[in-house]
């Protein structure tokens, strides 16, 4: 093993001076394959834990935009997948009180000021609003983080409409000659939401028949 | 190296301070701290993961070779950080869903790996595991401290949502300093992080420099 080695020379007079290389080598390997171990056994622990409650996440989100009195069926196992408009798939949570379709939900997305935000959307069969939930955002705290359940309560307030009331052009920020409140400070982020929600309402209209197949 | 745990605590929580003192994980302390339970959060998270990795680095001392000690070090620290951010993910979710954010950023720190160095490696397991506790203690101190005063100027609270980090409990702490909509938003954002950081660590030198004064024979503060 005449492996040359380029340490500084006062650290090899220390140890002994043959296969050095291959010692830190080994050690090294030894290291990895020991804590590779370690994580694979806490891997192999947790995983069906940590799966059982990414369930849980999406059922609480759910259980927020699509109300228990909708349905009889568990949503979050009753999935579609679909292409939204923008030729994303995304997963169709459907609600149904015997067999028929009540409501469905969906991930939406819109650009705010900080990148994207993602929301989950909840329609009751006829089109209108059951809520709206922010899932994932990376607004400014204190200012566009508003649309936070917990942080205001401007999120609540499309509950109930649809693109009859108020109209499609309507579904915009007062700014941009529309019917919903911006934020003193923060337009972009409200405006996003909305874009959002208005992309997740076209989609409901133009897919409605296939979201409202009983099979 | 003889235990003197005495020095370890006050090195840890003051003189030596990760923040404040020796400069160290700084990105960590001005990214997480919009509020002081952030900081808290953040904090704690360290805490847990630096402890536990001084103890095994102490443990494993005369296996690491002084060639492969580094590799070794940030294995350790990224199999913990791991660990506990799996552990946490599936038995304590609730906070998982607070701190989840927070934990993988611990790898990027560069106090384990200043602490490894200059005290685990050389010291029993015992000693290491109080010198990384009271280490992340420290930080979680200074965190708390940052986060804090930029809460309060930022947002008028103070460990606002706090609850939701220590439990329905806690809600007493959760205070409304300044009237809603008064704060100054940019204490919030980044360049509050570096203001609120720089006259923190002025302020410590102060008091630290006073009490120098006060007993000169004493060196004063751990490293510039």
């Amino acid at each position: 093993m005449n492996i040359p080695h380029t340490l500084p020379a006062e650290s090899v007079a220390t140890v002994t001076p043959t296969p050095r290389t291959l010692v830190h080598g080994v050690i090294l390997g030894a290291f990895c394959l020991g804590f590779g171990l370690l994580l694979a056994i806490t891997d192999r622990l947790t995983v069906g834990d940590i799966a059982a409650r990414a369930v849980d996440d999406r059922q609480n989100t759910l259980a927020q935009v699509i109300p228990a009195s909708l349905h009889d069926n568990h949503p979050v196992a009753d999935t579609l997948l679909m292409k939204n408009l923008r030729d994303k798939e995304i997963t169709v949570y459907r609600a149904r009180k015997n067999g028929l379709v009540t409501g469905v939900a969906y991930e939406i997305s819109g650009p705010g000021y900080a990148g994207e935000i993602r929301l989950m959307l909840g329609l009751s069969a006829d089109g209108k609003v059951l809520g709206v939930r922010v899932l994932a955002h990376k607004e400014t705290p204190g200012l566009g983080d508003k649309i936070e359940e917990k942080k205001g309560d401007w999120i609540l307030r499309f509950s109930g409409l649809s693109f009859i009331d108020p109209p499609p052009e309507r579904w915009k920020v007062k700014k941009d000659g529309g019917e919903f409140d911006q934020f003193a400070g923060a337009t972009i982020t409200p405006r996003g939401v909305l874009a959002a929600i208005r992309d997740g309402l076209e989609f409901f209209a133009a897919n409605k028949t296939r979201l409202l197949e009983v099979n | 190296m003889a235990a003197d745990y005495k020095t370890i605590v006050k090195d840890g929580l003051w003189d030596n301070n990760g923040v404040f003192s020796m400069m160290l994980g700084l990105c960590p302390a001005m990214a997480m701290t919009t509020s002081a339970t952030n900081g808290l959060g953040m904090g704690l998270a360290t805490t847990a993961v630096v402890a536990a990795s001084c103890f095994l680095v102490s443990l494993f001392r005369n296996l690491i070779t002084r060639e492969v000690r580094i590799p070794v070090f940030i294995l350790i620290s990224a199999a913990m950080v791991t660990i506990v951010d799996l552990a946490m993910n599936a038995w304590m979710h609730d906070l998982y869903k607070v701190l989840g954010l927070f934990i993988p950023l611990i790898v990027v720190n560069c106090l384990p790996m200043a602490r490894f160095e200059a005290f685990a490696s050389k010291s029993p397991p015992l000693p290491a595991l109080v010198d990384g506790l009271f280490m992340g203690l420290g930080f979680t101190l200074a965190l708390v401290a940052i986060g804090a005063v930029r809460e309060v100027i930022g947002s008028g609270t103070l460990f606002a949502d706090a609850s939701l980090l220590l439990g329905p409990a806690f809600k007493v702490i959760e205070l409304r300093i300044l009237p809603a909509d008064t704060g100054v938003l940019m204490m919030i954002l980044p360049p509050g992080a570096f203001l609120t950081t720089g006259l923190l660590v002025v302020a410590k030198r102060m008091i630290d420099a006073r009490a120098a004064q006060a007993r000169p024979a004493d060196t004063a503060c751990g490293l510039a």
